[in-house]
């Protein structure tokens, strides 16, 4: 099967920065993909060399099974949608959206036809007049996916698409990002530092680190089953039992991550693989929960407790309290 | 009590006079010249002028001297402006966005000269003239004002390329349009305003300049200098001031030009927040 990507061996250095260091990714055709870190992860430079603005020092980027390593920018089937967007300010919605159309010089009725078509898809009909210093931060974003849609590109790149958007509107775009994708079946490549974005979107995920990938996993896994401990510190909250302290106090050979919601609080500790005594730092009410944040030693801990008429908090902070798990629960960290 | 209304909204009625005074201040002799070149007392400026005339005009277009120094001021402006703009332009593309070491030294010595007073450019060119021994020439003159002309361009290239998102030239590439057309298309469009704007700047800052001219001209007279001179003579004023006129309306079209065809452009640049 023809992969729509392929990176091998990718290294990039920006004098002594390591940007990437041998990134080796495989993205399937179709796929809704994500880049997830912490900024400086190397993820926005990951998708400049697969769209063509960096050329990696070393290493090969194939797409659909033709090397592109060396090829510019306007040689790729692969259109880019800029974290800035980067609308051309001096042209109008219309003459935006067509600019690709007129590069390849197609005739003036049929740019008409595409563009009233992609500007329908992306509900923006009747600004065809508008300049982009005339619409707000969603209007410009549905301006610069037609512009890069229109081309039919076989794989879309997102650079943080979302990050200047305000909390609704950005639910509302992941919402009609994911829906544009399914209805145009091409691969999307997404890069962002927004884990939720990322888990809730992505068909799989690539966890960024320092230049590496730590894990490429479906949401599923990556939340579930993390592989280290950057990865399960990254995405949700979690506690980090390193090995030394599990060993001492809990009588296990490795070093283990637990989620808070699978940390019981105050519980019948027979029923359970695992109980400690903390001691409760800080309660914050989340709206649905608590976050109870608690220390034993030098771990700090985490565990929920959820808003419930029949069990209301009768926890305060300072209090000592008994924590429990199961050894279900806890993913085992490799380092 | 100047101050009693505290409205923030609204100016006080204090600092509506004042701006009226300054905006006053600032005009009212522009239109004495306009006046008193219709006035038919040549000796002295009298209020109200004894009687109304245009024969200052005619004699004023029968001058060779004078049409020799419209001429040559013309030809100064045009020259320097262009060299202005291609230098201003490519100095500003070269620096606004590179890092390397000295950047910040390059772009204070390329400010300097609007900095530095003119009387100190124009003696160091002087002397720089004088030591390479180039002869005194309209060519002179050009490149004594190019050094000012070329930094007003540079300026306002600068601060459209600073305000335009950097992504702009990727995404013209990542669309499919190679570097030509990514030239015309998108960043000569995006300058081209700003270019204009800072081209007449310097055209009418080199059109009414005086000093450096002073020191770069030998024995040419641009039409600034023509007006010191003619200025010392007391018979026939009327005729500086028929010239001012002109002056007047030839620097005015195109600094009214150049803020008209920028202030549509400076709210579109946000785009890139």
């Amino acid at each position: 099967m023809i992969k729509a990507l392929n990176l091998r061996n990718i290294n990039k250095r920006y004098n002594e920065t390591v940007a990437l260091s041998d990134i080796n990714l495989d993205i399937e055709d179709g796929e809704f993909f994500s880049l997830l870190g912490p900024s400086g992860s190397g993820k926005t430079t990951c998708l400049k060399v697969i769209g063509g603005f960096e050329e990696p020092d070393t290493g090969d980027v194939t797409l659909f099974n033709e090397d592109v390593t060396y090829t510019p920018p306007f040689k790729r089937n692969v259109n880019t949608v800029f974290q800035d967007y980067a609308l051309f300010p001096h042209m109008n919605v219309e003459e935006n959206v067509s600019y690709s159309l007129k590069i390849k010089k197609i005739p003036k009725n049929e740019q008409k036809s595409k563009v009233d078509e992609i500007l329908s898809i992306v509900k923006l009909n009747g600004y065809e007049k508008r300049k982009p210093s005339e619409l707000s931060g969603g209007q410009r974003q549905r301006v610069a996916l037609a512009r890069s849609l229109i081309n039919r590109p076989k794989i879309l790149l997102l650079d943080e698409p979302l990050g200047a958007l305000d909390l609704k509107l950005r639910e509302q775009m992941q919402f009609e990002l994911k829906n544009l994708q399914r209805q145009f079946q091409i691969t999307f490549i997404y890069v962002t530092h927004d884990q939720q974005e990322a888990l809730s979107m992505s068909d799989r995920i690539a966890i960024f680190n320092e230049g590496k990938i730590e894990q490429i996993d479906t949401p599923n896994n990556i939340y579930l089953k993390p592989k280290t401990a950057f990865v399960a510190d990254f995405i949700g909250t979690t506690s980090i039992i390193p090995k030394d302290f599990a060993k001492k106090s809990l009588k296990y050979n490795y070093g283990f991550s637990i989620r808070p919601e699978n940390i019981n609080i105050n519980s019948n500790i027979a029923e359970y693989d695992f109980s400690i005594n903390a001691s409760i730092n800080d309660i914050q009410f989340q709206g649905s929960y608590y976050k109870i944040l608690c220390q034993t030693e030098n771990i700090n801990l985490t565990a929920l407790h959820y808003l419930d008429m029949k069990n209301p908090l009768n926890i305060k902070i300072g209090d000592n309290i008994q924590l429990s798990w199961n050894k279900m629960d806890i993913t085992n960290l490799d380092d | 009590m100047l101050f009693k209304k505290n409205n923030l909204n609204k100016a006080s009625f204090g600092l509506k006079l004042g701006a009226i005074l300054g905006i006053l201040f600032l005009h009212v002799p522009l239109f004495l010249i306009i006046l008193y070149a219709f006035t038919t007392e040549d000796k002295s400026y009298q209020f109200p002028p004894p009687g109304y005339t245009l024969k200052w005009f005619s004699i004023v277009l029968s001058r060779q001297d004078i049409w020799n120094a419209v001429s040559l001021s013309l030809q100064v402006a045009i020259i320097s402006t262009m060299a202005a703009i291609v230098l201003g332009t490519l100095a500003a593309a070269a620096l606004y966005k590179a890092s390397f070491f000295g950047r910040d030294s390059i772009t204070l010595l390329i400010i300097l000269p609007i900095a530095l007073p003119g009387i100190i450019t124009g003696i160091s060119l002087r002397s720089a003239f004088g030591v390479v021994g180039i002869p005194f020439s309209t060519w002179t003159i050009i490149i004594g004002h190019a050094t000012f002309c070329m930094v007003v361009v540079y300026n306002n290239v600068v601060a459209r390329l600073r305000r335009s998102s950097p992504n702009l030239i990727q995404a013209s590439m990542d669309l499919g349009a190679n570097n030509f057309q990514t030239f015309f298309y998108v960043i000569l469009p995006n300058l081209g305003t700003a270019i204009l704007a800072g081209g007449m700047l310097a055209f009418a800052l080199s059109f009414d300049e005086v000093i450096v001219t002073t020191f770069t001209a030998g024995q040419q007279t641009t039409l600034p200098i023509w007006m010191l001179s003619e200025l010392i003579r007391p018979r026939q004023r009327p005729i500086t001031n028929v010239v001012a006129v002109f002056i007047i309306c030839i620097t005015f079209i195109p600094i009214l030009y150049a803020s008209y065809i920028t202030r549509n452009t400076t709210d579109t640049e946000g785009s890139s927040k």
